[in-house]
């Protein structure tokens, strides 16, 4: 076997507070010192000296990381917001430089990381395909050759000759997503492009990443989903502050990654590198599981309910924000998703939120959950506008089932729920 | 399924550059089409829901040339050599035109594709050189109403305009590329170079014999005068095409050594600042 990707000590440090100091005027006052300090800043500038040169603005967003990859294998990557991945995968498609270390990749590296970059929006979906194909480095002849399959692929054939910008979201997506799926690059890097289209195009995005797989390229998959990296990949890489801190099999690296908020032992603290800078206004600070005592704990009774306390800041009123969960299971399947402005009145009362530090708090009731861990994802968003955080695994839980019904077996029950239903047995002569 | 083309694939090595970086013209080779297609794409698109379509592309210079006839021709009457103003006068916007939309386009080409720039590898200098052909098309538009022009007033040029016009557009070119890769380069981190443009442009016409003829300026400045090299660029237009003033001279030489000058400079100050774009953008 040949080494597709080998990767060592790699590096990439960030300067950050660069962009405060741009947008810090909330005064005329600033402004005018500003304008007067204009020639200094200049003269600067142009010696290169920049303003702020401390060392406490530099953060690594990735530090030590190596590994090598196989030509042929899909490799998972899974970790935190802020962990790294993005910038692992940009580094290897050669869109940032690292700051130490080196990557020898053989072969043309082909990049999902956003679908349906250059596209413009008043030339037609012919037109578009021809352009972006040549953006993401493919020859004349080769889009030529594919064509019709990209086309069949995005099923947009009898739009084929409309501007783009009559398109629909989703249509955009799926052409998007067929140009940049017909690249057969050696090297496939793909991030989170499947959180785009419906479900049926899910399906067949995902199907279309196990045929490239199969044709025996290599291919680097980042994904919130962990039933997406469980069914595309074998083996996995978990990401931690920047570091490599797993790599095994993609079971054993999920278990790893997603039991991982376990020492937090039933509360999640987000810290400020923890929080993407497009979040804002939205500023989560901590999630909690409480028992019916109110303890925070990490082991809840099924027996007994269960609270989850999401405590977060809004630094700007918001209209139509909903705060709410994901509960899924350690093999990535959903339990359920429910939103604190579900209920109509508080629908209606919270329709829009002040400025300042609010909990939303749900209280789960007693016989939900089977035996096993439980990982919770939380989600801010104004539905239709925008999402403003989100973390796909912020914490999880683990559940005892002693006294549940069925206990009087001591055998596993397969199902993430197990509820107590009103059974009724009747006798029938 | 489709087959793999088996070929060899090459091992590309990522590391930190150190230094000034190589110009990797390889690359830029690797990626020719796409400069082909982006220029495809903003000569296709520029137009697009527009009334007038191409012809806007004729209007401007048109417009232009009949304000400066009546200003500077008819008010002010500038002298000219003996050359009618309104040909005068265009055959000079058709190269400043050519330089000004490069400049300004070449200049903000970087920022207006920031998501191409932070998303996916390809050369960048493949965006201030798109940005600056794609205003060939309207150079050659508009070039068609100078031609009329010149047999309507029945100038007749020489005929070794056919080797020096070419290289006065590509002096032309090479000036708007060089002063668009510092420009956009900087652009990226200090979008000053926006609120700067048009004071730029607008200065620059007045430091270039547009309006007005080389031939006013003194003996003694007319070699500062050519450090500008559209002043070249202007001059050779206006000798090549109407046989006005001297071909090329001293200041010529000196206009175009300038502007090669840009150009490299330009080219390795974009190359070492190519490394940060995708970060500080």
């Amino acid at each position: 076997m040949t080494t597709a990707i080998s990767v060592k000590n790699l590096g990439k440090q960030y300067r950050i507070g660069a962009a405060e100091t741009k947008f810090r005027y909330n005064m005329l006052r600033d402004v005018i010192v500003d304008t007067v300090y204009a020639p200094v800043r200049l003269a600067k500038a142009l010696v290169g000296k920049s303003e702020r040169r401390s060392n406490n603005n530099l953060v690594w967003a990735l530090k030590d990381v190596s590994f090598d990859l196989e030509e042929g294998k899909v490799l998972g990557i899974v970790g935190r917001n802020g962990a790294g991945k993005s910038t692992l995968l940009k580094i290897l498609s050669r869109v940032t430089e690292p700051t130490v270390g080196t990557v020898a990749v053989r072969g043309r590296v082909g990049s999902l990381l956003e679908v349906g970059t250059g596209f413009h929006p008043e030339l037609t979906g012919r037109e578009n395909i021809y352009m972006n194909g040549a953006i993401l480095g493919m020859k004349r002849a080769e889009i030529d050759s594919k064509f019709d399959e990209i086309v069949e692929f995005s099923e947009v054939t009898q739009f084929i000759d409309t501007p783009v910008k009559r398109y629909s979201s989703g249509m955009y997506l799926r052409l998007a997503f067929a140009v940049a799926a017909h690249l057969e690059p050696e090297i496939l890097v793909v991030d989170e492009v499947l959180a785009v289209g419906d479900a049926e195009f899910q399906k067949k995005c995902l199907g279309k990443m196990g045929d490239v797989a199969q044709q025996g390229r290599t291919v680097l998959f980042v994904s919130h989903n962990m039933s997406a990296i469980l069914r595309l990949t074998q083996e996995a890489i978990v990401l931690n502050k920047g570091q490599m801190i797993m790599r095994g099999p993609t079971q054993e690296a999920v278990d790893f990654y997603l039991s991982s908020g376990q020492s937090q032992a039933g509360e999640r603290l987000w810290e400020a590198d923890e929080i993407p800078a497009a979040s804002a206004p939205f500023k989560p600070i901590s999630l909690k599981v409480k028992d019916s005592r109110g303890k925070v704990v990490d082991t809840v009774r099924s027996t007994e309910p269960v609270t989850l306390e999401f405590e977060y800041e809004l630094t700007s009123p918001i209209t139509g924000l909903r705060v709410g969960f994901y509960l899924s299971t350690m093999r990535g399947e959903y339990v359920l998703t429910s939103f604190d402005t579900d209920t109509p009145h508080l629908f209606e009362q919270f329709d829009s939120r002040k400025a300042g530090r609010y909990i939303s708090r749900a209280k789960i009731p007693a016989d939900i959950f089977n035996e096993g861990r439980y990982s919770i994802g939380v989600n801010a968003s104004s539905f239709g506008v925008r999402r403003y955080f989100m973390d796909e695994n912020a914490i999880a839980f683990n559940v005892d089932i002693s006294g549940a019904p069925g206990t009087q077996w001591p055998e596993m029950r397969v199902g993430p729920v197990r509820p107590r239903l009103d059974w009724k047995i009747e006798k029938l002569d | 399924m489709t087959e793999i083309v088996k070929h060899e694939p090459t091992t590309i090595y990522i590391k930190p550059s150190k230094g000034l970086a190589a110009l990797n013209l390889r690359d830029l080779w690797v990626y020719r089409e796409l400069v082909f297609f982006m220029v495809w794409r903003d000569v296709k698109v520029k137009y697009k829901q527009t009334l007038l379509g191409m012809a806007w592309a004729v209007i401007q210079p048109v417009m232009t040339m009949l304000v400066f006839t009546f200003l500077f021709g008819k008010v002010a009457k500038l002298p000219t050599d003996g050359i009618p103003y309104p040909v005068f006068s265009f055959t000079a916007l058709l190269p400043w035109g050519l330089f000004t939309t490069a400049l300004n386009q070449g200049s903000r080409s970087l920022v207006a594709h920031n998501n191409m720039v932070t998303k996916i590898y390809f050369p960048r200098l493949i965006l201030p050189m798109a940005s600056v052909f794609s205003g060939l098309v309207d150079f050659a538009i508009a070039f068609v109403i100078l031609i009329g022009l010149m047999l309507y007033y029945q100038v007749t040029p020489a005929w070794n305009l056919l080797w020096t016009l070419p290289l006065l557009l590509l002096m032309a070119l090479v000036t708007a590329l060089g002063v668009a890769l510092w420009l956009s380069a900087i652009n990226v981190k200090y979008r000053d170079v926006n609120q700067a443009l048009p004071f730029l442009t607008q200065f620059w016409l007045f430091a270039t014999p547009v309006a007005y003829s080389a031939s006013v300026i003194s003996a003694k400045w007319q070699l500062v005068y050519s450090l500008n090299p559209m002043a070249g660029v202007v001059n050779g237009f206006r000798w090549a095409l109407l046989g006005s003033g001297n071909g090329p001279d001293l200041s010529f030489w000196v206009s175009a050594l300038i502007s090669v000058v840009i150009l490299v400079s330009g080219l390795f100050y974009f190359r070492s600042m190519e490394k940060t774009f995708a970060d500080t953008i």
